[in-house]
């Protein structure tokens, strides 16, 4: 057998994908897109081959930010293409959006109607009523929760479901364990409920351009265990240089291995402490701060350039360990955000605050895989986790006693799993602090 | 958990005795609740062991199933649970009063509540109802005709109950704990009878004597709906036998009752101590949803309202979903900013902060996004020494004006600006009052009493396919009524 | 004599079966309970001994039902499961046979049943002899820190297309299609523990150990009936969980090391003050859940309270407290009287807050 280079088989992924989809027989296809494997690639060249046939269509997406993107995106490819932004009212459409002559952007549905494509987020949709659109791509489906869904399916009849399903699932706050085990939960996702309710052919993106060679292989193994995938480009194709060699502190020789080998774990002592613990809150501070001190260049296979601020994240679990990282100063421009809000972005050098650092025990908010995958894909160059010593006892010493309901779909991974391959992998890239 | 109640945790352990975290009562408690102890046997899914039950502290009624495995002897018993019960609440229907809404409706005036011991209480309720509400009074099985009726009560209050800020059918336990933190873990706090020796303590005994003393089953047996299996083993099994060779329920109405007076007493001692807390601000209108809901559920009855079907549609949960949700944002920004106390835990975790008003530009006008003229769009600035973990944007109230939308425009050291959105009257500068003034004391916090919006859904009929497609509507089979019971 | 044996005493050990190994998985944390259960000192008696028996039981009630409800399922060459599987799961039995492992001609000697048993599922993997049979009371084996554990057999292992699923039969109701969540979390891990003991034979023997399905059958009362129902449940999980407290068992080894030398747990030769002693040299992880879990819960929390630990108070308040031990220092650093180390500089100062605005708002 003759193994398919990567763009290969990504190609043919893609047409098999739009031929499914626009000439197969059933109402929804599904793909299921691991981090960085060309979703909005995806999505813009099926509404570029619809619209180019002459059919008009709707788009839908979770966040404003997902819009606005999927907007400049397809705008950007398709000039010539007449695309309403449906948006709320009291919204700023960002320039990056209104500056492109082919978009109308409006909060009125009338405004945009007759425009080929309309995009809006799911919740938007849901205003609009008494209009149907013959195709609809819905985009980040599995962050999109079951009832938003239901509140707009009578828009369309026929759609491409497309989302990671290895990203954090709908929430709420409220007890939903009524609804366990029935096919329509509302708490499930778009692409769990139309999954188990419909017959439908589900694709997988098989090769990810974002993350590097040194990381997909982790990623695909611990959190898409069923649904393998690899890295778009090899080893030798990405290089993260820093301009200064450093001294040799500890923050320095993190980024060294960083750089190196694009993975890190700045491991701090082991001890109990409070959410945000200020040592952990420095160093993720300081890791950054010196990043950028250093010069590091990234080089990969489109171009060298220079890792500017916006080229770098800092993640964590909880909304007071933002506040306390972005209190602790960290450089201008340089995003700082907890999991839920990074999903689906994407920057060269990533450091992350691990989700269990200076914890004692382990809560089941703390192992969802989906916070840990989103926090560990987002570099298309290295991750850096700061994390106190001990995690791998503390979840060792997890007590598995976790609530199963019948007839819900065991969800994998485990978090409790996930987190275990990580940490074995990160134990190889110790740096400790 | 916050660290306010754990801190308050420490605080009882050190003290020996629970110590507040509330300053004011934010459940309703009716002039005339019924405490219902219900008691289940061991081993089986619902069947009803015994009742305590009555809203006269003097004078509770007991009821027992003699024989719990006899399915006779248990729809006797759910009979008479329905003639105390249904009594109770009918008396409600009758009184309303006038709404004024853009479409006035009339209201009960007051509604049965129902007081439980613990969560396993709500639970056996709802079980209950589940088990009764498909029943007939004619064909096969036929039942006592007002059993089906208390199985679409107990059904509905079961079902409020999922709503949080309802308080129509309420776990005694769930209601302590929302107001004293105990020297227990919370998991402890499920046996009524420590958590309320911690609370209350016998004159002469500390807190965790009491607790201690209140673990023995002997004098405090557990408040249900299981029994102890010492119990089951050593009294109830005889008392059983005994039942089948003399046909005499006297053994186990003894029995029995030893186990449920205790928590009938403990029960009553709560809704003292509840009561004597002053009631929060927004019980009342809380409560009047519960009315509503009261109203509408007697006149679906009376309408000859077919018994809830086993699960919900797509639709319908979709809907719950939403109003769940609602409840529960709409109960934790009222409960805070009914209650310092309760305040307090939102401004340690960062999402309140509470300070001196210093400086204000109450004249400012700019164009709001998306808008053409500019509006009056003031700035407040407060000083506060709270770990504000905001970010500009984000979108708070004040108790000050619940309605009043603000949002952060900026953090710098101790200071936080905020700009006013509304609520300023109609003039071209902001209506007297409507903007707080230097040196005025304000608390704003990232809470949203108005519980946002609920999403607009198909109906039923029309779900569309990617749900599954229209359900077929519930209907009451025989099957459902014959349902066996065994 | 081992040191375990030493640890336990005269008394005979207490042997393992599905429910406690699937209960190492409820506090792994605590090496006392690892200790008493590699031991196979029983805890029950211990506690009761100390002055601390357990606080949980169970109903001569439950225990009936439970039985007659195991007997319902099974009587008549298990003709309700077998209709169970053909109707509710769909599979295509033609034909369906029941083989009692458990009477091999009055000897129920363990060995003997367990060879038995190897043999009869081998000839039904290898032959196809056995597809579409049920197997009753098979005797499975299971190394457990170096020990052989027997597990008794309370379930059927069955057969179709080349595949065996374990089937558990359980009395809780199963009420429009969901059950108590905790009930069936502990009844997958139990049943974990049989797919692995199966899996275990099966790789001994040289068969594949993946033709024991990792979807178990689960039966129980439907609604408010004696009547059954079965349902598939899924144990992937619950098997890589006890994959790994099984591998991890070997740390006995440094609980042991870490013990003072010529101790014992022995109650039945000394006063309850010895061994009291004793079990207190090893570490506990109290934590409430432990009250409906072990045994020893009683003795652990009477000590979890002398000592003032944050433990009582429940996980999620200990983590509050920034992971402060003991009540009286988290106390002290909220009012000052006591002076934070560098660890707990930060933990310190948000009590102090917590104390400033709480007293507050008492006031
Ligand atoms: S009760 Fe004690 S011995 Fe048992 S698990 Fe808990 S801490 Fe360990």
């Amino acid at each position: 057998m003759i193994a398919l280079t990567p763009e290969q088989a990504a190609a043919d992924a893609t047409a098999a994908i739009l031929a499914d989809f626009t000439g197969g027989p059933h109402r929804g296809v599904i793909v299921d897109s691991p981090p960085g494997a060309g979703k909005t690639t995806l999505v813009v060249t099926a509404a570029m081959t619809l619209a180019g046939s002459g059919e008009r269509l709707m788009i839908v997406a979770q966040t404003n930010e997902q819009v606005d993107d999927l907007t400049d995106k397809l705008a950007s490819k398709a000039p010539g293409l007449s695309i309403g932004r449906l948006h709320s009212d009291g919204f700023t459409v960002p320039s990056r959006v209104t500056r492109h002559p082919g978009v109308t952007a409006s909060n009125k549905i009338d405004q945009v109607e007759a425009c080929t494509v309309v995009i809006a987020t799911a919740d938007k949709w849901a205003y609009v009523s008494e209009r149907t659109w013959p195709w609809a791509i819905v985009d980040e489906a599995y962050q999109m929760r079951s009832d938003k869904l239901l509140a707009i399916a009578a828009l369309f009849d026929r759609a491409l479901f497309v989302g990671d399903p290895g990203q954090l699932d709908p929430f709420s706050v409220v007890d939903t364990e009524r609804w366990a085990g029935l096919a329509w939960d509302p708490m499930q996702s778009a692409v769990a409920v139309i999954g188990r309710l419909n017959d439908l052919p589900v694709h997988r993106l098989p090769v990810s351009w974002r993350l590097p060679a040194s990381a997909a292989p982790l990623v695909s193994e611990a959190f898409y265990p069923f649904a393998p995938f690899r890295s778009g480009t090899a080893a030798a194709d990405r290089e993260l240089k820093l301009a200064t060699a450093g001294f040799p502190v500890a923050w320095d020789r993190t980024l060294n291995e960083a750089a190196a080998t694009g993975w890190a774990l700045h491991e701090l002592p082991n001890r109990h402490t409070i959410r945000t613990d200020a040592e952990a809150v420095q160093a993720c501070a300081g890791l950054a701060t010196r990043l950028l001190q250093r010069g590091a260049v990234a080089h990969d296979e489109n171009d060298t350039h220079p890792v500017s601020p916006d080229r770098i994240a800092i993640g964590c679990a909880h909304n007071d360990q933002v506040a306390a990282i972005r209190a602790a100063g960290v450089p201008a421009g340089i995003t700082v955000d907890t999991a839920n809000r990074l999903q689906g972005r994407e920057y060269d050098v990533t450091i992350v605050l691990h989700p269990l650092s200076g914890r004692r025990d382990a809560t089941a908010f703390h192992l969802e895989s989906g916070r840990l995958c989103v926090l560990t894909s987002r570099h298309r160059h290295a991750c850096i986790v700061v994390a106190r010593a001990g995690i791998a006892e503390l979840l060792d010493n997890h007590p598995s006693t976790g609530r199963v309901q019948l007839n819900v779909p065991v969800k994998f991974p485990d978090g409790w799993e996930a987190n275990h391959a990580v940490l074995a992998h990160l134990s190889d890239h110790r740096v400790q602090a | 958990m916050s660290v306010i109640s754990a801190y308050a945790r420490a605080l009882a352990v050190q003290t020996g005795r629970a110590q507040p975290v509330a300053t004011v009562r934010h459940v309703h408690l009716s002039a005339t609740p019924m405490v219902f102890i219900p008691l289940k046997l061991a081993g089986e899914a619902a069947a009803p062991l015994a009742a305590l039950v009555g809203t006269d502290p003097a004078n509770p009624r007991l009821l027992v199933v003699p024989q719990p495995r006899n399915r006779d002897l248990r729809f006797a018993f759910m009979a008479e649970l329905a003639d105390v019960m249904l009594p109770y609440v009918e008396s409600f229907a009758g009184v309303t009063e006038t709404v004024e809404a853009k479409t006035p409706y009339e209201r009960s005036s007051d509604a049965p509540q129902l007081l439980v011991p613990n969560r396993g209480g709500i639970a056996f309720t709802k079980l209950l109802g589940r088990s009764t509400r498909f029943r007939r009074a004619d064909g096969p099985y036929p039942v006592h005709p007002s059993v089906p009726v208390l199985g679409q009560w107990l059904t509905f209050l079961a079902e409020r109950a999922e709503y949080a800020g309802s308080s129509a059918l309420v776990a005694m336990t769930e209601a302590l704990a929302l107001h004293w933190a105990t020297g227990q873990s919370p998991m402890e706090d499920a046996n009524l009878a420590t958590q309320l020796a911690w609370i209350a303590p016998p004159a002469g005994q500390n807190g965790p004597e009491a607790a201690l003393a209140a673990e023995d089953p002997l004098t405090s047996p557990p408040a249900g709906p299981e029994t102890h299996p010492d119990f089951d083993g050593q009294v109830l099994d005889h008392a059983i036998r005994a039942y089948e060779t003399s046909s005499s329920p006297a053994q186990v109405r003894e029995a029995l009752r030893t186990q449920l007076e205790p928590t009938w007493t403990l029960m009553w001692q709560a809704v003292r101590l509840l009561r004597e807390l002053p009631e929060a601000a927004t019980v009342d209108a809380r409560w009047a949803k519960d009315r509503d809901q009261f109203t509408r559920e007697t006149a679906r009855l009376a309408d000859g309202g077919f018994p809830r079907g086993r699960i919900d549609g797509a639709v319908s949960a979709a809907i719950r979903l939403a109003d769940l949700e609602s409840a529960l944002q709409t109960y934790e920004a009222q409960r805070a900013f009914d209650d310092p106390l309760v305040m307090a835990e939102h401004r340690v975790a960062g999402k309140a902060f509470s300070g001196e008003v210093v400086a204000v530009d109450a004249t400012r006008r700019i164009v709001p996004p998306g808008k053409t003229r500019a509006a009056p769009r003031p700035l407040v600035t407060i000083r506060t020494s709270d770990p504000v973990r905001l970010s500009p944007g984000k979108r708070l109230s004040s108790s000050r004006n619940r309605k009043q939308k603000t949002e952060i425009v900026s953090i710098a050291g101790d200071l936080v600006v905020i700009q006013i959105n509304d609520q300023m009257g109609r003039g071209s500068t902001p209506a007297p009052g409507s903007v707080p003034e230097v040196g005025e004391i304000v608390c704003y916090a990232e809470l949203d009493p108005s519980g946002g919006q609920r999403p607009r859904l198909p109906s039923g009929e029309d779900t569309p396919w990617t749900h599954g497609g229209p359900p077929t509507p519930y209907v009451p089979t025989d099957e459902d009524a014959q349902e066996a019971w065994s | 004599m081992t040191r375990l044996d030493t640890l336990r005493g005269p008394a005979a050990p207490l042997d393992h079966n599905a429910r406690t190994i699937a209960a190492l998985a409820v506090n792994p944390g605590c090496d006392r309970r690892a200790l008493l259960d590699a031991a196979g000192i029983d805890k029950q008696k211990t506690a009761t001994h100390l002055g601390y028996p357990a606080p949980f039981g169970q109903s001569p009630f439950a225990i009936t039902r439970a039985k007659s409800f195991d007997a319902l399922v099974k009587a008549n060459g298990c003709a309700h499961l077998l209709r169970l599987l053909r109707h509710t799961l769909g599979l295509s039995i033609s034909e369906a046979s029941y083989s009692d492992i458990s009477d091999v001609g009055g000897n129920d000697n363990h060995q003997v049943r367990h060879t038995r048993t190897r043999a009869l599922l081998k000839r039904a993997a290898t032959d196809g002899e056995g597809a579409g049979t049920l197997f009753d009371h098979p005797l499975l084996k299971l190394g457990v820190a170096g020990h052989q554990v027997y597990l008794e057999p309370a379930i059927i292992a069955f057969q179709i297309e080349g595949r065996f699923h374990v089937v558990e039969i359980k009395s809780f109701a199963v009420i429009d299609d969901q059950a108590d969540a905790g009930q069936v979390a502990a009844a997958a891990r139990q049943s974990a523990v049989y797919v692995h003991a199966l899996r275990a034979l099966f790789a001994s023997e040289g068969l594949d150990p993946d033709r024991v399905s990792h979807d178990v059958v689960l039966v129980c009362p439907k609604d408010f009936a004696n009547h059954p129902t079965a349902t598939l449940l899924d144990v992937r999980q619950q098997l890589a969980a006890l994959d790994r407290q099984l591998s991890r068992l070997t740390r006995i080894d440094r609980i042991l090391d870490e013990l003072p030398v010529g101790i014992t747990f022995d109650i039945e030769t000394q006063s309850p003050d010895e061994p009291s002693k004793a079990v207190s040299t090893v570490d506990a992880r109290f934590a409430p859940e432990c009250l409906s879990s072990c045994e020893m819960a009683l003795f652990c929390r009477a000590e979890a309270r002398d000592s003032g630990s944050t433990d009582m108070l429940g996980r999620t308040a200990r983590d509050e407290l920034g992971g402060v031990e003991s009540i009286p220092t988290a106390l002290g650093l909220a009012d000052g009287s006591r002076s934070a180390s560098p660890e707990q500089t930060e933990i310190a100062e948000q009590l102090r807050y917590v104390r400033r605005i709480y007293t507050e708002a008492v006031a």
